[in-house]
């Protein structure tokens, strides 16, 4: 499979501020791609020099087999992109800024805006100043799915989206990869990368902690386990968190030991097990606390 | 009144440089002119002459009202007769910048959650400029009681403070009336620059107390150092009073960002023709470049007509006559006005050139420019569609000035084949000089974007070298760094041809080299 964008080493600093430190990235052809992070990690940084809107310190970028600073404008033709904070003309009506938009990208379907104008239950011609933040939004991602790109960079698109709304955009977006189309979607919102993406990259710090499909992922983290026992156990060792209730055990185990905790606990005769397996949601919150724990040192 | 003073904190942190700047520079600007002229006019005798060729000369009264009498304080204040409508334009100016703006960028509404009276902000506003007003005018009676009598200095003061609040509380009230800034700013110039021409108009006609409904007049009304009359100032209490209670009024009818004059639909398609940079750059920069040359046509109109009442006040007056046909005639000393008035209309246009090149700085920093940079456009189309506008929008302003001017001129002396083109051709003749400060603009928003701004600092420079330059003695080399100093005087001059190549030659480098470094550059985020 090949990467449509491949990034690797890259670093970019304003003054003194570091906000890319070595930051890798692959995005394969025909995939959705998490892009994950906490505010400032340096996500739309990323996204910027993708658009060429930023000159790279150092570090190779390649998106679309060309050089994004160098090659910007005949890239540009076949991608769009949605920025994270939407800010229109503020005389333009929302139709015209998608109208102007999708003309600048080589023209959009009319059918198609029709249809997702309708979908998003967006009122095109109110002016950008009477826009809500959600509303302009909507504006830019009509621009964006209505056209023909081989490459969508949404960056944190349903910010300021109301649930309906959200699951509105999930849908455009599974069109879009049933299309063979591309999208790097960055987010914060991890129920959203879950439902979405084929693989996550988790960035801090401008740098990535973690990259990979979910359940690659998912290798890496803890599951959840909650028995009830025909007898009191001993010795579980390698367990976090473990809460003892009678004959009730609750705790998390490391995936590489599964296997080993398991046996110990079928040892003691085990009367019901639930077991969830670990959510994004965990991953990122461990990720984080490893931020906090660095930042105690 | 809750958190009016907390609002006042406020703007002085945010205005901190701004607001001590025009401040200071408006209330030393009057004694300045004074001192200027008592030092070029030595003597009763002397004074005495420049005033009577002064007031004999209506397009001097057009531009800065009657010679009240022959001392220097009043002629100094005479001749700094536009001070007080820079004074109105710039509290106007700052009371909506601290209202209007606050809530249409929503500001507003997060301040207006907290304990915080609903006329805070336009409490706090009107305190702040009313204050300014003020100490500009206790600045103006500082320095003239300073050497002047005290009686014609407290006059003086009390006409700038007055200005100063009559048009902090027009500001107020435009403020109330749009949802957007530009709106309520393009409303309240519009009533600043109305009360100019009506002072214009009533003090070279017999209609006089048609400069008794302009508030730009009343300063001059008061008598500064020509036999005080005080009770003008209760115009200006009373009609500074009037107005803010009125844009309280509206202010506690109406909605929080709502304004009087109704948002309006636009279209859910986009017309045709709105299909690259270049469409949009039109679409943002055709309502000011309108306004613009809608404006310079109504003062070209203006400024015509007083350069023929300056001709037929001339041909009246054999002795003035006389001594005029010694410094080149009558039509030479006309031509000397249109000429002063091109060159001052000429920085003024420059002023719209640096808005135009600016307009791409505000576009790239509100995040506007992104969307489109992440498209096929091209930075340089981008740049261009903008620069296209800054370059050829001041020569269509110039053209109608030119033509206003020129027709207006032509027609009251009765030959319009003549002066038509040559007033055209004067006023087109400013271009390259104003493209220089339109190049300055862009080059610094290519190369120093943080200091793109700065490109007013440049333009405010070259004003006062030109208006203050030869009075306040500055030598030659500062003098000539502003390409206004170069242009032939014209209609009159000769027009040499280097200059001109010289002063395009600069822009067009600068352009290049703003466009060139835009390309390199990061786009702001």
């Amino acid at each position: 499979m090949t990467n449509v964008i491949t990034v690797s080493g890259l670093s970019k600093s304003f003054g003194r501020t570091r906000a890319l430190d070595g930051l890798n990235l692959q995005v394969r052809a025909g995939e959705v791609h998490g892009f994950l992070g906490p505010n400032g990690a340096g996500k739309s940084t990323t996204i910027r020099v993708l658009l060429g809107l930023l000159r790279a310190d150092s570090g190779t970028v390649r998106l679309l087999g060309g050089d994004p600073w160098k090659d910007a404008v005949e890239l540009h033709r076949r991608l769009a992109y949605v920025p994270g904070d939407v800010t229109l003309w503020p005389n333009l009506s929302g139709g015209e800024v998608i109208d102007l938009l999708g003309r600048l990208r080589g023209g959009l379907d009319p059918r198609r805006r029709a249809e997702l104008i309708e979908r998003f239950e967006l009122d095109p011609r109110k002016k950008g100043r009477a826009y809500s933040k959600g509303n302009r939004q909507k504006v830019a991602l009509v621009a964006a799915l209505a056209s023909d790109a081989e490459l969508l960079l949404l960056d944190e698109p349903t910010s300021g989206l109301d649930p309906l709304m959200e699951a509105v955009f999930t849908d455009c977006v599974r069109e879009v990869k049933e299309q063979g189309r591309t999208v790097l979607l960055s987010s914060h919102i991890l129920a959203e990368v879950e439902k979405l993406c084929d693989r996550v990259s988790i960035i801090r710090d401008g740098r990535t902690v973690e990259t990979g499909t979910l359940d690659e992922l998912r290798h890496l983290t803890r599951t959840s386990i909650t028995a009830e026992l025909a007898s009191p156990v001993n010795g579980l060792a390698g367990v976090h968190d473990l809460r003892v209730d009678g004959s009730r055990v609750s705790f998390q185990v490391d995936t590489d030991r599964l296997d080993e905790v398991l046996k110990h606990l079928s040892a003691s005769g085990v009367r019901s097990l639930t077991s969830r397996p670990p959510t994004l949601e965990e991953l990122f919150m461990r990720h984080y606390r490893d931020e906090s724990l660095a930042g105690a040192r | 009144m809750t958190g009016s003073w907390a609002l006042v904190r406020l703007i002085l942190r945010r205005d901190r440089f701004i607001l001590p700047l025009w401040v200071v520079v408006f209330g030393l600007l009057p004694i300045t002119q004074t001192s200027a002229i008592a030092g070029l006019y030595t003597g009763e005798a002397e004074l005495r002459r420049f005033a009577a060729s002064m007031d004999a000369n209506p397009a001097f009264t057009a531009l800065y009202g009657h010679v009240l009498d022959w001392n220097a304080a009043a002629l100094g204040l005479w001749r700094g007769g536009f001070t007080p409508v820079l004074v109105g334009l710039a509290v106007l100016l700052t009371v909506i910048r601290h209202t209007r703006a606050e809530e249409e960028t929503g500001r507003r509404e997060l301040l207006g959650s907290t304990v915080l009276s609903r006329h805070a902000g336009l409490t706090s506003a009107l305190i702040v400029t009313t204050a300014a007003s003020l100490v500009i005018g206790l600045i103006v009676l500082a320095t003239f009681a300073a050497e002047y009598p005290v009686e014609g200095a407290l006059a003086a003061g009390l006409g700038y403070a007055g200005t100063g609040i009559v048009f902090a509380a027009v500001g107020a009230l435009a403020a109330q009336l749009t949802e957007n800034a530009g709106g309520a700013r393009g409303i309240a110039i519009a009533v600043l620059g109305g009360a100019y021409l009506l002072r214009g108009a009533g003090d070279t006609t017999d209609a006089s107390w048609l400069s008794w409904l302009s508030p730009v007049a009343w300063p001059q009304r008061m008598r500064p150092f020509a036999g005080e009359t005080w009770w003008p100032f209760a115009l200006f209490v009373a009609l500074a009073a009037a107005l803010c209670c009125a844009a309280y009024l509206l202010a506690g009818r109406r909605d929080v960002a709502a304004g009087l004059l109704p948002p309006r639909l636009g279209p859910a398609t986009a017309a045709p023709a709105l299909a690259g940079p270049f469409a949009l750059a039109w679409r943002l920069h055709r309502g000011s470049l309108l306004a613009w040359t809608l404006g310079f046509a109504v003062l070209g109109v203006v400024m015509g007509a007083a350069a023929n009442a300056a001709m037929s006040a001339m041909a009246e007056n054999k002795r003035l006559l006389d001594m005029l046909a010694r410094l080149g005639g009558a039509s030479a000393q006309s031509d000397m006005f249109v000429a002063a008035v091109l060159g001052i209309f000429g920085i003024a246009v420059s002023g719209y050139a640096v808005q135009a090149v600016l307009r791409m700085r505000a576009e790239e920093t509100a995040q506007r420019a992104e969307p489109l940079l992440a498209t096929p456009a091209t930075r340089v189309a981008w740049t261009a569609s903008h620069l296209v506008v800054a370059v050829l929008g001041p020569a269509a302003v110039l053209a109608v000035l030119g033509l206003s001017l020129g027709l207006t001129y032509g027609l009251g002396s009765g030959d319009v084949g003549t002066h038509l083109p040559r007033v055209l051709g004067a006023s087109l003749a400013q271009l390259p000089a104003v493209w220089v400060l339109a190049a300055v603009a862009t080059a610094l928003f290519g190369v120093l974007p943080r200091l793109a701004a700065a490109a007013w600092g440049v333009l405010a420079a070259f004003l006062l070298f030109g208006q203050l330059g030869a009075l306040l003695d500055l030598p030659e080399a500062v003098l000539d760094l502003s390409p206004f100093t170069h242009l032939p005087r014209l209609p009159g001059g000769d027009p040499e041809f280097t200059p001109y190549a010289v002063l395009t030659a600069i822009a067009a480098v600068l352009l290049a080299a703003g466009v060139y470094g835009f390309r390199r550059r990061d786009v702001a985020t």
